[in-house]
């Protein structure tokens, strides 16, 4: 194996390696097993990522991805529309509709507040959480707000400042029930154990 | 069971007393071994080491390592517990196995194994700032309340980001988002007074049990515990010191910005000794009570750990005995055959340990080999 820097299969290697649980051995095996069959595997593959990359784009209402804009949920006429469960990242969106935990809206962050890591309120989608509260019709009046953040210093500082942020606006803030572990990220509990935390919430 | 740990290639030892006497020369491996027997429990060991510096060192570089020890423990079953770096394996990377299977978490360890210890660095204590004698306690308190290291960080986590508002808010001119310091700030109360809590809890019970008398005619010792939060517990709910703290910082931003830190919490709580029957504050006290010092709350801790887990602790008396004079020590002696605990103790002069004839069982210590010291032979075997 070369390592000419050009080289496509070790461009291959080294860009599937950035991608999250792959390290650079299962990035190769990947390769090599796409690399063996390219008319059965890689090129539908190549075909997917292209269609995906075109047609994926973040929700203009909750920030989920989807190929329509605003996204299926958020067009979804079932979902209540009072209710507003609000997530770091799309990873635990998606967490939370796998469990079939949450009947209303979301709304995704983009992060935690972290000093340390410098991000900062301007850093993460606050701003269009309280325009969309303040400017939700008198049909889609929001009646809660469910704070679904990581049961970290930095999820439980986010969820504190939000709370805050929320004060006046007239909705219910809640977060989820202990049962996240300390240090515990979303999308990686169990649907059980999320469904029962979302289930056992609490107010803020 | 000890293979290619720091000087030692190949050891494999059984110590059935209660009282372990290990000697030798300096240099020979006495505190390897407490270190090896101290990385049964959970943590880093007695000298806070990386695992890739236990590996016996070749000119070629470390070697992967093991510890393993079975633990036959009263009315316990026996099992076998043991760490290491596995071959071809990082070397940063060390695995416990209990009884052949992997050990997922630290807290399974604790259930089962405690090693405490007392070093010979630990004698800078009563120099040092406030802050080692803060660790001190906290290694304490985490033996016993496995959240309390988390609670630590947390708290040490919110106040350093608050520290970074302030900071940047001083430099930069621009005002830092007060409902982002108050989110800061109640995570901070949060985490500092469930830490202030935990630390107070048991420096009551240390104290209670050194008052019970468990060090014998050695000197006991008294601790008090120096912390404001700790302090406003006797008397207010933990959710009134809650706001309390709350309240004070968000009072004193300004005061802390031009500071450049937090000047008040938890975090500047400090542990002070007093030497029982001089009444004397550890700072007036002679090196040698100093050290007296420091062994009375190991043996008060190791009872407590006994009493609340319910199997002996591990206890690791690194060059200890050298310090005392011959009534001390041997008060230590009875005071140790008296504990619930497996004592390992060191020392340069085997002579020192004679007393304990009959009690312990000791070990000539030669580099890479223990050998069985003829004077202190197994207790109760002729
Ligand atoms: N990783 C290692 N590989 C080989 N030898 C080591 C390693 N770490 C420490 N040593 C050796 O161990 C010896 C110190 O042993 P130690 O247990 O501290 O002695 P003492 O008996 O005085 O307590 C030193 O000679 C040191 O060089
Ligand atoms: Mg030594
Ligand atoms: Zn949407």
């Amino acid at each position: 194996m070369s390592d000419w820097p050009g080289d496509p299969i070790e461009q291959l290697v080294g860009l599937l390696a950035r991608l999250p649980g792959l390290g650079r051995r299962s990035a190769r095996r990947a390769a090599l097993k796409m690399l063996m069959q390219p008319d059965r595997v890689m090129l539908p593959l190549a075909a997917a990522l292209q269609a995906a990359a075109a047609a994926v784009q973040p929700c203009r209402i909750c920030g989920n991805l989807d190929t329509r804009n605003p996204c299926g949920i958020c067009r979804d006429p079932q979902r209540d529309r009072g209710l507003i469960c609000v997530v770091e990242g799309v990873a635990e969106l998606w967490a939370l509709e796998r469990a079939h935990a949450h009947r209303g809206l979301y709304h995704v962050l983009g992060g935690t507040l972290s000093a340390l890591g410098g991000v900062g309120p301007e850093d993460l989608a606050v701003q269009p959480l309280l325009a969309r509260i303040a400017g939700a019709g008198e049909a889609e009046r929001v009646e809660e707000v469910i704070l679904a953040l990581p049961a970290t210093v930095d999820g439980a500082t986010t969820a504190h400042y939000l709370s805050d942020r929320l004060v006046g606006s007239g909705v219910r803030v809640t977060r989820l029930a202990q049962g996240v572990p300390m240090g515990g990220a979303l999308d990686v509990l169990d649907e059980g154990t999320l469904a029962a935390a979302l289930k056992a919430r609490r107010d803020l | 069971m000890l293979r290619d740990f720091r000087s030692y290639g190949a050891l494999t030892v059984a110590f059935t007393a209660p009282i372990v006497v290990v000697s030798g020369e300096n240099g020979v491996g006495k505190t390897n071994l407490l270190e090896a027997i101290s990385l049964l429990g959970p943590g880093r060991g007695l000298r806070g080491a990386r695992a890739a510096e236990f590996g016996r060192r070749l000119p070629e570089g470390p070697l992967p390592w093991a510890v393993a020890g079975r633990f036959e423990n009263g009315d316990w079953p026996a099992f076998d517990l043991g760490t290491g770096t596995p071959e071809g394996g990082a070397p940063e990377r060390r695995v416990f196995r209990l009884d052949g299977a992997p050990v997922r978490s630290q807290a399974e360890l604790a259930e089962r194994v405690a090693t405490l210890w007392l070093t010979p660095q630990m004698d800078r204590l009563f120099q040092d700032g406030a802050g080692d004698r803060r660790r001190f306690l906290d290694r304490l308190v985490w033996a016993l309340e496995p959240h309390h290291a988390r609670e630590v960080a947390a708290y040490e986590n919110a106040m350093a980001q608050r520290n970074r508002l302030l900071a940047a808010e001083r430099r930069e001119g621009k005002v830092a988002d007060p409902a982002w310091l108050s989110a800061l700030e109640d995570a901070m109360a949060r985490h500092g007074v469930a830490a202030a809590a935990a630390r107070r809890g048991l420096v009551g019970r240390l104290n209670a049990t050194l008052a019970g008398g468990i060090t014998g005619a050695f000197p006991a010792a008294r601790l008090d515990l120096q912390c404001g939060t700790a302090a406003a517990l006797d008397s207010q709910p933990a959710l009134a010191v809650e706001d309390e703290l709350r309240a004070a910082w968000a009072a004193n931003r300004r005061r802390d910005a031009a500071a450049g830190a937090t000047l008040e919490g938890p975090h500047r709580a400090d542990l002070l000794f007093t030497h029982v029957p001089k009444g004397l504050p550890a700072g007036l006290c002679s090196t040698g009570e100093q050290k007296a010092l420091l062994v009375a709350v190991v043996l008060a801790h190791a009872g407590l750990i006994a009493a609340s887990r319910g199997f002996a602790p591990l206890l690791l008396l690194d060059e200890v005995a050298a310090h005392l004079d011959a009534p001390r020590r041997e008060a230590l002696f009875a005071a140790l055959a008296a504990l619930p605990a497996q004592s390992f103790l060191t020392g340069t002069d085997a002579a020192i340990f004679q007393p304990l004839r009959g009690v312990a069982e000791g070990f000539l210590a030669r580099p890479g080999e223990l050998v069985p010291d003829s004077d202190l032979p197994v207790p109760g075997a002729g």
